[in-house]
């Protein structure tokens, strides 16, 4: 007798208590600031063009070699607008390929790239593989519309102990000579 | 096939056969892709073929073409219900070797993650054990909604559910949010209470003391022999955990005690595992208390990481048991040699001891008690 009432008792909680789970497509949870979809790059307003110079620092870093990334020299920088001397031409993203790992957003000097903390970052379910290799266009798309409002993105110089993005240039230079004689020798 | 000799009584003599069953790859109970070829007599398993290799991606090859940020990613998905106990474990043997002394801050707070990650694949266990044992529903959803709590508190600091990629060599990729502190105590009510729930469900429950008591009864020499570590060995008796043996990051300021079963059977490793997350729970609340603040870099730390000459094994008390990590550097900023040793391998290598004699129904509980994890396996 005591044990049906405890039952009795359990399954009453149990059915006044609000469930866990949300029906997911027709209601969204609020992804959290630091959530990392798959990566995207951003827009320089003030300039009208993107961040991302194509120094391929990303495209090397890289642990699934998904990024593939070309520089030009920049038209704007000539007309005076800018003060960046190279641009990014192409740059190719698998998402097929993509880890997730962050550390593009991590070794980028210009602050250019960045996991997508909204749904569109993970929603990306296509028809065809070959969709899922985005260019520079179809990457800057949502930072350029402002749907990305407030990416998340490590304080330079906290990961990497006190540096600061300008002495990095210079000794970014050296390192990756020196890493790439390290790593064939 | 070899045939059998005895008759049953009050039949005509029969000749039985021993056949063989194919469980897997794809199979619910074999907890990943997992073959084993049984020969059953009858109902008894009188041979288990054990067949791997199936997730096998190269875990360890791969990480001599990467540098050492770059490997930290792949050993979250060497054992995927335990990210950071491996994470723990390379970066810890990476910084043994470099001699590279990671920060106060960044000491407490892995501690933290990381008993709650063991706390995380231990709700796995009990819900996945569960279902094997046949109680379907209830237990496998109130494990899992636990784990959702602690998963949803993961994702908020590194922003990834499952492959968190978040320890550095020298401290962590970057600091946890300001409500670190309340979010964890949050967390922690809620395995608490979930943890109550859990125990309703398995401890008494008839099906579990039925079914596994005294099935699998390994001896402590035995187990030793076998290699097998975690839960598995601590039910036989032996109090040997390497957060106590072999105190590593600062596990030696924690008040914490080692669940040790007495008959090494299934039970005792399922009961085991529920007094850990107790105990994990204990450690996170010391480790949240002492938690400083400070920087969670070393000072000091170069670009690229080039690892000295040398060679170092780093092993940690993971949730399935010892997981290990050698590294051999050249001086270079990738390992030459690369080698893991994975806990529910070395476990899974007592199957056949462990399950002949069984009936074809305990096997996969047998199976389901070592808690498997294939990327582990095959690596």
């Amino acid at each position: 007798m005591l044990g049906i009432l405890k039952a009795l008792k359990t399954t009453l909680q149990a059915a006044l208590r609000k469930p866990v789970t949300v029906q997911y497509p027709l209601e969204k949870k609020e992804l959290p600031h630091r959530s990392r979809g798959l990566p995207v790059l951003l827009w320089d307003f003030d300039v009208d063009e993107p961040f991302c110079t194509g120094c391929q620092v990303c495209a090397r870093a890289c642990p699934v070699d998904c990024i593939t990334v070309t520089m030009k020299d920049n038209p704007k920088k000539a007309a005076g607008k800018s003060t960046r001397k190279k641009i990014v031409e192409h740059f190719y993203l698998d998402y097929a390929r993509c880890m997730r790992c962050d550390i593009c957003v991590e070794v980028c000097n210009f602050d250019a790239i960045v996991m997508n903390n909204t749904w569109e970052g993970v929603e990306l379910a296509t028809y065809d593989r070959q969709d899922l290799v985005l260019d520079a266009d179809a990457l800057l798309k949502q930072s350029r519309t402002g749907q990305l409002k407030d990416p998340f993105r490590e304080p330079m110089g906290v990961a990497h102990s006190g540096w600061s993005p300008k002495v990095e240039d210079d000794e970014e230079a050296e390192e990756t000579e020196a890493s790439k004689e390290g790593g064939e020798g | 096939m070899a045939t059998t000799d005895y008759t049953i009584p009050g039949e005509p003599d029969l000749e039985t056969v021993d056949i063989n069953i194919n469980v897997g790859p794809q199979h619910p109970a074999t907890h990943g892709v997992f073959r084993m070829v049984l020969t059953v007599d009858g109902e008894l398993v009188t041979d288990v073929d054990p067949v791997i290799g199936y997730m096998h991606r190269g875990n360890e090859k791969l990480p001599e073409n990467c540098d050492y940020r770059q490997v930290i990613g792949y050993h979250d998905r060497t054992d995927y219900l335990a990210q950071f106990n491996t994470e723990q474990c390379f970066v810890e043997a990476v910084e043994k070797l470099t001699g590279i002394k990671p920060t106060e801050r960044s000491e407490y707070i892995r501690v933290i993650l990381v008993e709650l990650n063991r706390i995380m694949s231990h709700l796995m266990f009990i819900g996945a054990f569960s279902t094997d044992v046949g109680i379907f529903g209830t237990s496998f959803m109130y494990a899992f909604r636990d784990r959702e709590y602690v998963q949803d508190f993961f994702e908020e600091i590194t922003g990834e559910r499952m492959m968190y990629n978040y320890f550095r060599p020298g401290g962590l990729a970057w600091d946890v949010p300001d409500n670190f502190r309340e979010r964890c105590k949050q967390v922690l009510g809620h395995i608490n209470s979930g943890l109550k729930d859990l125990e309703g469900m398995i401890v008494d429950n008839e099906i579990v003391l039925a079914r596994c008591r005294g099935l699998s009864r390994v001896s402590t020499k035995d187990a030793i022999n076998w290699g097998l570590t975690g839960p598995l060995l601590r039910a036989t008796g032996l109090e040997y955990d390497l957060r106590k043996a072999e105190p590593y990051s600062i596990y030696d300021r924690f008040e914490f005690e080692i669940p040790t079963g007495k008959d090494g059977d299934v039970y005792d490793r399922v009961i085991i595992r529920l007094e850990e997350m107790k105990q994990s729970v204990r450690i996170v609340e010391q480790a949240l208390a002492g938690l400083p603040g400070g920087p969670i870099m070393a000072e000091g730390m170069k670009r690229t990481l080039r690892v000295p000459e040398g060679e170092v094994y780093m092993r940690v008390e993971g949730p399935r048991g010892e997981y290990g990590v050698y590294i051999v550097g050249t001086g270079t900023d990738k390992p030459y040699r690369h080698k893991v040793r994975g806990a529910s391998f070395c476990n899974l290598s007592a199957l056949r001891a462990m399950s002949i004699g069984n009936y074809l129904s305990d096997v996969i509980i047998i199976l389901g008690s070592i808690d498997i994890v294939l990327c582990e396996v095959d690596r």
